[in-house]
């Protein structure tokens, strides 16, 4: 299983990623956003860290990076592709998912483990995960508070929400303001998702958490070899 | 040459921050009147801040040598062997100045230079840290800086990808018109990625990569850095430069490539003056001369002039030096990384600096000449006539405190308070290495890939090096040896940041001497060597000097590191609760105690102990290596009662101690630990503390939803668990909020 992991000028979680998705069992390449073909890899990861700067707007250039185009191609043929905090930035920016994002309700950035309840199972990032599930995932943005138009079009794809330790959602357990505590969404088909906590920091215990592991193997496992 | 700050009609030098002895060396030096250019250059280098003009008699006391350093001071970092081909490259840094003027910019650009620091030896930079000290946040103007400077190094550390994994805040009034902000950088490499900032031979070309030079940033190693503040600073933020973490990003992983592919021969990263240094620092240590073309260099801005050029410190700049044949392959690198390069220099035999501008002449000085020639003063020294008094003024106290009350308002205390509001905006998580993560007494870092765990510990007490600067100095040493010992490293070596008053007065250079004393005495005995640091003088306010404010970073090795590192917040029901170190612990001078309870700051704090704090080390080391007690925490601020605190609030449970007095509760003397003790290891530990004949106290157990103190008089007390940790996480949210 071969995934590549994009690298935008800025981006600054491709390392980690490309470590978790060996974990998890793939081949991860690191793919520098000028490249405009795709094809041979089984899976795309748009991974954390300040794509051109963030500056206009969180992915808002990266949009226009020439992988970009091919991103799209790949995900329209049914590839996984999975954004992780900036990287689900930038695939709302290019329209492959709904929404957009906020600073925090609290004007400062958040660095911390918190808490997720998984809501959906039929995505390339929950699969393997449970309903009702609560996982503790580190938390790393400044504009992390999703909002989308209309919350409530998006039953079904919201993957995941932030919650307390017992799975509780409510106001208190929303670290960001996110909209209806919203932390991990997907497209209709359940293909391409994007989560703004990061499951590949929760991969080892002395790392304090292996929560992420079952995203990552959803998402691992979701991978088809490329046909040739 | 117009002057970018002050219009006033004094000399163009002493406008430059040139004393009248110094312009008339350097006249000497070139055997003629400096160019405009040529005056520029001398001010920004023989500034106090890049000579080390008035620290250098000095800092020849500080061990430097050990069979591990690799590159000691004297280069951008300092490099340690860590075994099987790694290095470890470490260095600090103070923007004290620049982050008062403009706190934001301030902090973010000091984070910046010291990466620069470290991936200019061909490091990866792993991890930063932070010293920050403020004064009172009851302040609104303290509250602004205190965001803003947390603000900008989260600004910028995070963006530019690196984690910062804490450090150390503190609050004292003797900082409200001087803040101090000190950045520490940790970089990884192996041994062939060295890069030392060198120029070559001749032939090599000098290429200037990164940001374009603009006016930012002009004499910011002169006239800020370099002199002391009054209400007029405020017209100085034009000296301060703008930070771009993006550019940085690219920058160092642009550099790293040229590294790995062994395409350059030296580097030098563009800090205080700018391109003055980048080209004559490089030179004058490889013995040879450079021709420069400022016409070359890309700008941010049309019609500077060659002064402007020359002191610039626009950030985010390297400047590479290569041998013809790999520029192309260089300049290919910088292409796909998407940065600017300029080639804007060419190495030379003969030592002479010669700088174009418009196609003539501007500069023509011996490259040496610029640091190597810089002036050494000598500054008189002498004993402040106030210490004696001082010494005698112990506080005197009418009533014993309640311990519960003052125990709470200890935890209430900034300086001792839970300091989540501000790691917790820091991403302290990137690149999957933070085994211990901020709030604990060390950071603990994995090298992936091998058995080597990386501990650093960074440590600073004004109040203790005001009251007797020599002890000050050498108990931070021993405090940050002890806290990297406890997660199971081997001290293995310091940096230390020299924060002081204006060294033209005698006391000040005399806290200066004594404070290099103490910690070359205790490096001596840990056999950490000092391989690189950072003077900071003229913190001083209208006339108002800073506490004596060195700041130590240590850095300790655990190869292999334990599997389960002793925490912070390990401790459980049922765990005994014993003390490490001496019994006869009742000094209070310079304590949290007496600042925060009596208001007071007085008295001599107590003589650290070489055996002790060598025995108590080996105890915390083979503590952890062994997986003896899980749970541990070094006693300072606020004594074994708020160590005690801290370790009960952190792991949510309670605990109950047996005490005589209490100011055996809240004294801070040096070389003790806390450690909660599961019954099944309790012989091996009192073996482990006999063998370094370390003194054990075992003060009570862990348990219940109180912290108790006993000692079967009126003076036993109970503080409630939540109300202590309400307290202790509220501290500095409550006072932020409060504005």
């Amino acid at each position: 299983m071969k995934a590549a992991v994009v690298v935008f000028p800025g981006t600054n979680c491709e390392h980690d990623v490309a470590w978790a998705l060996g974990i998890a069992g793939a081949d991860a390449h690191l793919v520098w956003h000028r490249e405009t073909d795709l094809s041979d890899f089984d899976g795309i990861v748009l991974p954390g860290g300040f794509a051109h700067g963030d500056y206009l707007r969180t992915g808002a250039i990266a949009r226009f990076s020439p992988i970009m185009d091919e991103v799209k191609r790949r995900a329209e043929e049914g590839v996984p592709v999975l954004g992780i905090c900036n990287g689900f930035q930038v695939l709302c920016e290019a329209h492959l998912l709904p929404g957009a994002f906020h600073q925090n309700r609290d004007l400062t950035f958040i660095c911390r483990p918190i808490h997720l309840r998984v809501e959906d199972t039929d995505s390339i990032l929950t699969r393997a995960a449970e309903v009702g599930q609560v996982l503790t995932i580190p938390l790393n943005s400044y504009e992390g508070n999703f909002t989308v138009h209309d919350p409530a079009a998006m039953r079904g794809r919201v993957l995941a929400r932030y919650a307390d330790a017992t799975g509780s959602v409510d106001d208190e357990s929303n670290p960001n303001g996110s909209v209806d505590n919203i932390a991990a969404i997907s497209n209709p088909a359940g293909n391409v998702a994007g989560i703004m906590p990061h499951p590949e920091r929760a991969v080892e215990e002395i790392l304090g958490s292996v929560d992420g592991l079952v995203l990552m193997r959803s998402f691992v496992e979701s991978m088809e070899p490329a046909r040739v | 040459m117009s002057d970018p700050v002050d219009p006033d009609e004094e000399p163009v030098h002493r406008l430059l921050g040139l004393t009248d002895e110094e312009f008339e060396t350097i006249g000497g030096i070139l055997g003629r009147s400096p160019s405009d250019a040529e005056l520029a250059m001398y001010s920004v280098m023989w500034s106090e801040h890049c000579s080390y003009k008035s620290s250098r008699p000095h800092l020849g006391r500080f061990p430097t040598q050990a069979p591990w350093v690799v590159v000691g001071p004297g280069e951008n970092a300092g490099v340690v062997d860590l075994g099987d081909g790694w290095l470890a490259a470490l260095r600090i840094e103070s923007h004290n100045h620049p982050s008062f003027v403009e706190p934001y910019q301030g902090a973010a650009t000091g984070v910046g230079g010291i990466l620069r620091d470290v991936f200019t030896m061909g490091a990866r930079p792993i991890a930063l840290w932070n010293q920050i000290r403020f004064g009172s946040l009851d302040d609104a103007h303290n509250r602004y800086l205190f965001s803003g400077v947390v603000a900008g190094i989260a600004g910028y550390g995070n963006a530019v990808g690196v984690p910062t994994l804490g450090g150390e805040i503190a609050f004292e009034e003797c900082y409200t018109g001087n803040p101090l902000v000190n950045v520490m950088c940790l970089g990884v490499l192996r041994r062939e990625q060295l890069v030392l900032g060198t120029a070559g031979t001749e032939g090599s070309v000098a290429v200037l990569l990164g940001n374009a030079t603009g006016r930012d940033g002009i004499g910011g190693a002169s006239v800020l850095a370099s002199a002391s503040f009054d209400e007029t600073s405020g017209t100085k933020r034009p000296s301060v430069q703008v930070g771009d973490p993006f550019e940085e990003k690219k920058l160092i992983e642009a550099c790293l490539e040229l590294y790995d592919k062994g395409l350059v021969v030296g580097v030098q990263d563009l800090g205080a003056a700018g391109l003055s240094c980048a080209c004559s620092e490089p030179a004058a240590r490889a013995g040879m001369g450079m021709d420069v073309d400022l016409d070359a260099v890309h700008t941010r801005e049309p019609d500077m002039t060659a002064p402007e050029l020359l002191m610039s410190e626009s950030q985010e700049r390297m400047m590479a030096f290569v041998a013809p044949d790999r520029l192309e392959a260089v300049l290919e690198v910088a292409r796909r990384w998407e940065i600017d390069a300029a080639v804007v220099g060419t190495v030379t035999t003969g030592g002479t600096l010669t700088v174009r501008h418009n196609g003539e002449v501007v500069a023509e000085l011996p490259a040496d000449s610029l640091s190597e020639a810089a002036p050494v003063y000598k500054r008189p020294t002498g004993e402040p006539i106030w210490l004696a008094g001082l010494w005698n003024n112990t506080m005197d106290l009418l009533t014993p405190p309640s311990v519960d009350e003052a125990l709470l308002r200890l935890l209430d205390d900034p300086s001792i308070a839970d300091a989540r509001w501000v790691y917790e905006q820091y991403d302290h998580m990137l690149f999957l290495n933070t085994v211990i993560e901020p709030g604990h007494d060390a950071s603990l870092i994995r090298i992936k890939g091998t058995s080597k765990g990386l501990a650093v510990s960074t440590d600073g007490n004004g109040r203790h090096c005001y009251l007797d600067p020599r002890r000050g100095g050498a108990r931070l040493v021993y405090e940050a040896g002890l806290n990297v010992a406890l997660t199971g490293a081997e001290p293995m070596a310091v940096v230390d940041n020299l924060n002081f008053g204006n060294p033209e007065k005698p006391e000040v250079m005399w806290q200066f001497r004594e404070t290099i004393e103490g910690i070359s005495e205790a490096c001596e005995v840990l056999s950490t060597p000092v391989i690189g640091g950072n003077v900071s003088f003229y913190n001083e306010t209208d006339g108002n000097d800073i506490f004596p404010t060195p700041v130590i970073g240590l850095l300790g090795l655990a190869d292999p590191m334990p599997a389960h590192p002793p925490r912070l917040d390990g401790a459980r029901a049922g765990m005994e609760l014993w003390m490490f170190g001496s019994q006869r612990s009742r000094n209070l001078a310079g304590s949290a105690f007496e600042k925060v309870i009596a208001g007071h700051v007085g008295g001599r704090p107590s003589a650290p102990d070489a055996v002790m704090a060598r025995g108590v080390i080996e105890v915390a080391i083979h503590n952890a290596r062994l997986g003896l007690a899980p749970a541990v925490h070094d006693i300072s601020d606020g004594g074994a009662a708020v160590a005690i605190a801290e370790m009960c609030i952190r792991s949510g449970v309670g605990a109950t101690v047996q005490f005589t007095d209490w100011v055996g509760l809240f004294a801070e003397n040096p070389h003790r630990f806390i450690a909660a003790v599961p019954a099944d290891v309790a012989s091996d530990l009192e073996t482990l503390a006999a063998r370094w004949d370390v003194p054990v106290t075992r003060l009570g157990h862990f348990g219940g939803t109180e912290i108790r103190f006993e000692n079967g008089g009126p003076e036993s007390a109970s503080v409630g668990l939540a109300e202590a940790t309400e307290r202790w996480r509220e501290a500095i949210p409550r006072r932020l909020a409060g504005g």
